[in-house]
């Protein structure tokens, strides 16, 4: 076993107990604390909030993932080459809106609660997984399309035996830059009252309470990074299976 | 890569224009969608107001049949240049018209009603803006030109603010009641980003080159840095008001320059500590670019070290350097409102304020100058990218 891969897997055990358990560590964060503090959220269970904000991220990448690969295709295709100059800028604009403000103007249409925060997520995953897909799909050898194009396959058979495979870890490259972006910015959520970790933040920031910040902080941030290498691994394991070489790191 | 531009035949009259069906389908729902909302205070549920309620007859009319006229040019293949001035045309008329609906829904000298855009309204222009961005996109204007739009743009709402065409309006309401108030935290904001971005420059660019020549720093660094960007930012501006706190009682001067636990010094370190990434990264792939062959001509030419560096690769390298720090000003705009849950200041106060009293008007006060500084900076600053990098690279 390599020593990268043990200590990702004590890392996410340390993790898992700590979700589990976290009053086990109470010890960690005491000496963050003032006051006679509590070292540990307990106002709700640190495993459902997780599983919450696990399961928020998990849908709005699921449904952007589908509406931005959906969408590349449609404009790398004939009929909606049209629309490819259009989406590219779009692409541009979209991400200069901040998550804040998408997520507070959500609030009057959809109430407080988890829905605007799963909008906001879900439109701020767009961008960077439409920008690889159309990356992947509009840089792939010549060499590979014409022979597709010389054996006789048909406009679907393209797509879906050559042109998507080819461009599934470039694709994934965007997917795991959304899934990272999404796990941080669901704790901005709790603003608007989402059951995420950011809950654990703001009871922290609201009592002035930094082991809550750091713990809530913690285990966000070690899930990202967990889940930036498991999906790394992913795309090389699929880039060895296409025969292709990692473009980028 | 490949190019997948469709050649406009203009011979044939009257072909239909696929993005046209989309601007006329979103219009077609705005129709059915309220105009503007009348509100009788400020957190009241609001009564929906069609266009020919929202405004005095005649006004709807020639707005209807502008708004007509304008899905007609969009929805069938027209000239480019047509079709971004329709776009304008309409987009501006849509901002006097609802600035109208405001004076002429308030009831004269009522201070506490409020109207406010509705979502027909905000279809409209979002379907001219779809409209105005495909001619731009299309159009391929060149950088100053580009800029030259933008600051047409930015004229005729700084004239539109000015006139008081819009002062009926439930944003502007907002404004009234906090003029100063908006002033200091569009400051504030400024500083926050703008300070961050300066300082991540000044350090981030040492570090890259640090990183670019040395393998044994590239790694640690860049997996740090990394490592930064996935902590929340409601945790890392959270984590920063401790060693700030401890730093402005222990270390003698530090208050006096305005350092303390909460409010904005916090706020501009972890702002600081975001844009890092951008900036040293960016430095690196941007040196690691540079041609071998230029530099082993440098090199040939007897240039020291530190010549090269400034006057070879820095140079070359400028340009992907440069998109980094576009990165970094377009992200720490939209990051600065997080500053107001720690007390930092920023439009964050205005968002946060309304979502607590549940007064979107005060959102929207926050949200909307915060997401045109951030649309202006990008458009600036890629502009500016494109004007330093050399021409056969390009994007096109």
């Amino acid at each position: 076993m390599k020593p990268g891969l043990i200590i990702r897997l004590v890392v996410l055990a340390l993790l898992v107990a700590f979700i589990i358990t976290p009053t086990s560590f109470a010890w960690v964060f005491q000496p963050l604390t003032r006051n006679g503090q509590p070292p540990i959220y307990v106002q709700n269970s640190l495993l459902n909030l997780t599983i919450s904000h696990l399961t928020i991220v998990a849908i709005a990448t699921i449904a952007s993932t589908l509406l931005a690969v959906g969408l590349a295709i449609l404009v790398t295709r004939p009929f909606g080459a049209e629309f490819l100059p259009l989406s590219r800028s779009l692409a541009n604009i979209g991400q200069t809106f901040p998550p804040v403000a998408v997520l507070a103007l959500a609030v009057p249409v959809l109430g407080f609660g988890t829905a605007p925060t799963l909008v906001a997520l879900f439109l701020y995953g767009l961008l960077p997984i439409f920008e690889n897909a159309l990356t992947g799909l509009t840089t792939l050898p010549p060499a590979v399309t014409e022979a597709a194009r010389g054996v006789g396959m048909t406009d679907r058979q393209r797509l879906l035996d050559v042109e998507l495979p080819l461009a599934t870890p470039v694709i994934l490259a965007g997917i795991r830059l959304s899934v990272v972006i999404s796990v941080a910015t669901a704790t901005i959520g709790s603003t608007v009252a989402a059951s995420t970790l950011g809950e654990v933040i703001i009871a922290g920031l609201l009592s002035n309470n930094l082991a809550f910040i750091a713990q809530g902080g913690l285990v966000v941030g070690v899930m990202a990074v967990l889940i930036y290498d498991a999906l790394s691994a992913l795309e090389r394991a699929l880039m060895a299976r296409t025969g292709q070489r990692r473009l980028q790191s | 890569m490949t190019d997948i531009s469709v050649s406009h035949s203009r011979r044939v009259p009257f072909t239909v224009d696929k993005l046209g069906v989309l601007i006329a389908a979103l219009a077609a729902v705005a129709a059915f969608l309220p105009f503007a909302a009348f509100r009788a205070n400020r957190i009241v549920l609001g009564e929906a107001k069609g266009l020919f309620a929202a405004l005095p007859g005649w006004e709807a009319a020639v707005l209807a049949i502008v708004l007509a006229a304008g899905i007609g040019i969009a929805l069938f293949r027209t000239p480019t240049l047509w079709r971004l001035a329709t776009s304008l045309v309409v987009l501006a008329l849509l901002f006097v018209a609802i600035g109208h609906a405001g004076s002429f829904l308030t009831p004269p000298g009522d201070k506490i009603a409020r109207v406010s855009p509705g979502a027909g309204f905000w279809l409209l222009i979002f379907a001219f803006a779809l409209l105005a961005a495909d001619a731009i996109a299309r159009l391929k204007l060149k950088p100053w030109t580009r800029i030259g739009v933008l600051a047409a743009v930015a004229l005729f709402f700084a004239v539109l603010l000015g006139s008081g065409t819009l002062n009926d309006l439930s944003i502007l309401r907002e404004y009234a009641n906090r003029g100063d108030t908006f002033w200091r935290e569009a400051q504030t904001h400024l500083a926050l980003a703008l300070g961050s971005l300066a300082a991540a420059t000044v350090a981030g660019i040492p570090i890259g080159i640090l990183c670019h020549r040395s393998d044994a720093w590239r790694a640690p660094v860049l997996n740090v840095l990394n490592a930064i960007q996935t902590i929340p930012s409601i945790a890392l501006f959270g984590l920063l008001i401790a060693p700030l706190a401890w730093v402005a009682a222990n270390i003698p001067g530090a208050s006096a320059v305005g350092i303390s636990g909460i409010g904005a010094a916090p706020a501009m370190v972890a702002l600081f500590a975001y844009s890092l990434l951008p900036v040293v990264a960016n430095t690196v792939v941007g040196l690691d670019g540079v041609p071998p062959a230029a530099n082993d001509a440098a090199k040939g030419m007897g240039m020291t070290d530190w010549q090269r560096l400034t006057t070879v690769e820095f140079p070359l390298a400028f340009p992907v350097i440069l998109t980094g720090i576009r990165i970094v000003l377009v992200q720490n705009i939209g990051l600065a409102t997080i500053a107001a849950l720690i007390g930092g200041g920023g439009f964050g106060v205005f968002v946060f304020q309304g979502v607590g009293q549940t007064a979107m008007d005060l959102v929207l006060l926050g949200a909307v100058p915060t997401v045109a500084l951030a649309f202006a900076a990008a458009v600036v600053l890629d502009a500016t990218v494109e004007m330093v990098s050399p021409k056969d690279t390009r994007r096109d």
